[in-house]
């Protein structure tokens, strides 16, 4: 017991024993999943594996069942809406690059900035020398500082992904939950997105769900592999592609 | 902070706008009062009251465009908001009577008396006070709105579902208002209106001032919705529009956002309805017709949703046409209608103005394509220097 109570005191997020059914299909299957300050992991599993779930869980979209879900060790996250979790310091990038397409990718990071975010505090709010020397640090990182006047609509696939990156950025999270960022990106971009969030756990806990074997190899971090809804295999990359049961469930033989 | 709200506002449009309007405030109500009746430039003052109405549905359409155009929330009840604003007026406007009605009660207005009630309702009270009933004018639009709004956002009903209920909301008050029991004069409403503030508002000059406030007022809104959309809160609006789970995620309160704008809009509305009141002289229960609150979403579409000023063309454009040909050929206007609807909707998506405004970007996009395309020649593209 005492064991478990130190990892729960240590870590960042903590899910313990946590179940979501939809209409009785368990998509989530008492799952328990440790993330560590600083720590970047990669989430792997077949479809419906409940990767996806996990996150709706983590930032409010879908109350699980029954479990724990603590963020820093106090905070209950079954108990907050997605606003209240997003600015308790978790960004989330959805699957689908989600950016605002009808506005400039400046004005996109200028939204997402880590500021007051109430009605009036946004109706009366004028660009600080600060917030502008910020975005344009995150123009820079995410290699975007020449399009900067450029509408999101306009962007390339691989370009909206890399917004999204710098707007959870902007965000400033503690951790952040990242959903396929390499999903339909040529091998260069691919490596570049490796590089980009090698980068971005510097300073903070990231999870990355991802398909590509060779990204997450790329990434050279521990593995969680989910399958129906519960924690198959944890480890390195190579222990886990070697175990069985994620070959039968995931890899295929 | 403040400065910076307004000044952002004044974009060159929106001052163009603002002063097309002002000028038209000032304009006609001159031409109608200071050139002889026979005169050509004469302006008679039926045509000055109808232009005045006009002026009142582009405040509405405005109002309409702010909640549908920029939050994506199509409010198919923005005539329910007009329609109150326009009873709060009316009842200022009856109480102003006094005994000069048929059945010279001092202090009833005749509808009561004829319903042989002894005694003026709670809610009529503080109506013979202008300014009171100024601030109903925005209150109660505001009020509904607010408490109609905190329920559907924050159980998150969106999309068609919410165009639904804002569509059996007027619904509701229609039905309501049409009761003789509700106090509102039921299916006769408020009418035979004597003065205001003390001027006939039948008079000329009563109906020249209301003209300018009309314009005035739609000035006022339009920099204020400019302020509005302009400001990071307007964008944030867009991004609602565009992506909402996006700006939930970001850490934005979706249901506070949504429900600032619909109450600010709400208010427009009843501004709308106040200023429309006096000048057709009539306001009954047939304002809360959902048809109505459509006919408000044709005139945004048609003048072009989330440009501001593409709302208030639509409304003068539609009502213009609505008024030449209910007259000229009254039996084939409300296929007039449906043919424009159609029409905008499959060849003219943005509306008037927008397309004009999306035909000047791409033209402004291509021409800059150009310049890089010719650039590229002399100096290494950033594609070509990241290689």
């Amino acid at each position: 017991m005492n064991t478990i109570s130190e990892t729960r005191k240590k870590s960042l997020l903590y899910l313990d024993n946590v179940c979501v059914a939809f209409d009785g299909f368990k998509a989530i299957n008492s799952l328990s999943f440790v993330i560590e300050p600083g720590e970047l992991r990669a989430v792997i599993g077949p479809n419906g594996a409940g990767k996806t779930t996990m996150m709706d869980i983590i930032t409010g979209k879908t109350r699980p069942d029954t479990g724990t879900v603590l963020f820093e060790d106090t905070i209950d996250l079954t108990k907050k809406d997605e606003a209240d979790i997003a600015q308790l310091g978790i960004g989330r990038k959805f699957q689908k690059p989600t950016v605002f397409e009808s506005h400039t990718v400046w004005d996109n990071l200028e939204l997402a900035l880590n500021r007051s975010r109430g009605v009036f505090a946004t109706l009366f709010y004028t660009l600080s020398p600060e917030d502008k020397s910020r975005i344009e640090e995150i123009l820079e990182t995410i290699r975007m500082t020449h399009r900067k006047d450029e509408y999101a609509a306009n962007l390339s696939h691989g370009q909206k992904q890399w917004l999204e990156i710098g707007m959870l950025l902007a965000q400033e999270p503690k951790l952040l939950l990242v959903d396929e960022p390499v999903a339909g990106m040529t091998d260069a971009e691919t490596a570049e997105t490796a590089v980009l969030l090698k980068e971005i756990a510097k300073t903070r806990s990231v999870v990355v769900v991802e398909h590509d074997m060779g990204f997450i190899r790329e990434l050279g971090v521990k593995v969680t592999c989910l399958a129906e809804g519960s924690v198959l295999a944890e480890g390195s990359i190579d222990f886990v592609s070697n175990d069985p049961k994620v070959i039968e469930n995931y890899l295929g033989r | 902070m403040i400065s910076g709200f307004v000044f952002r506002a004044l974009e060159g449009r929106i001052v163009v706008a603002v002063g097309i309007l002002l000028g038209i405030g000032i304009l006609v109500p001159a031409l109608n009062l200071l050139t002889p009746p026979d005169s050509a430039l004469h302006i008679p003052t039926y045509a000055m009251s109808l232009f005045g109405k006009y002026l009142c549905y582009a405040l509405l359409a405005l109002a309409l465009d702010l909640v549908w155009g920029y939050c994506g929330i199509l409010s198919l009840g923005h005539g329910a908001f007009f329609a109150l604003g326009g009873y709060a007026m009316g009842m200022y406007l009856m109480r102003q009577i006094g005994s000069r009605g048929v059945y010279g009660n001092p202090i009833l207005p005749d509808f009561m008396v004829f319903l042989n009630w002894k005694e003026l309702p709670w809610f009529w009270h503080g109506f013979d006070w202008f300014v009171f009933a100024m601030v109903m004018v925005l209150v109660v639009p505001g009020l509904l709105a607010f408490v109609f709004g905190w329920f559907a956002f924050r159980s998150r009903v969106n999309g068609v579902y919410l165009s639904i209920i804002t569509q059996a909301m007027t619904y509701a008050l229609l039905l309501a208002f049409f009761r003789n029991d509700m106090g509102f004069g039921g299916n006769n409403g408020l009418t035979d209106f004597k003065d205001i503030l003390g001027f006939s508002v039948q008079a000329d000059g009563t109906r020249a001032v209301l003209f300018f406030m009309s314009a005035l007022m739609l000035s006022l809104c339009l920099i204020l919705a400019s302020a509005i959309v302009r400001s990071k809160f307007g964008k944030v609006l867009v991004g609602v529009r565009d992506a909402e789970s996006r700006v939930r995620f970001l850490g934005f309160r979706v249901e506070n956002i949504k429900l600032f704008t619909f109450v600010v809009s709400a208010m427009m509305a009843g501004i709308a309805g106040a200023l429309f009141v006096p000048q057709v002289g009539i306001i009954n229960p047939g304002e809360f017709a959902p048809a109505n609150s459509i006919e408000v979403v044709v005139w945004t579409a048609v003048g072009g949703r989330g440009t501001l000023i593409g709302p208030i063309i639509g409304a003068i454009l539609v009502n213009g046409g609505k008024s030449f040909f209910t007259g000229a050929f009254p039996e084939i206007w409300l296929f007039a209608l449906g043919a424009l609807f159609i029409c905008v909707t499959l060849f003219l998506p943005r509306g008037i103005v927008g397309t004009i405004q999306h035909g000047f970007r791409s033209r402004k996009a291509y021409k800059a394509a150009a310049e890089a395309e010719k650039g590229r020649d002399a100096q290494p593209s950033v594609a070509q220097a990241a290689e």
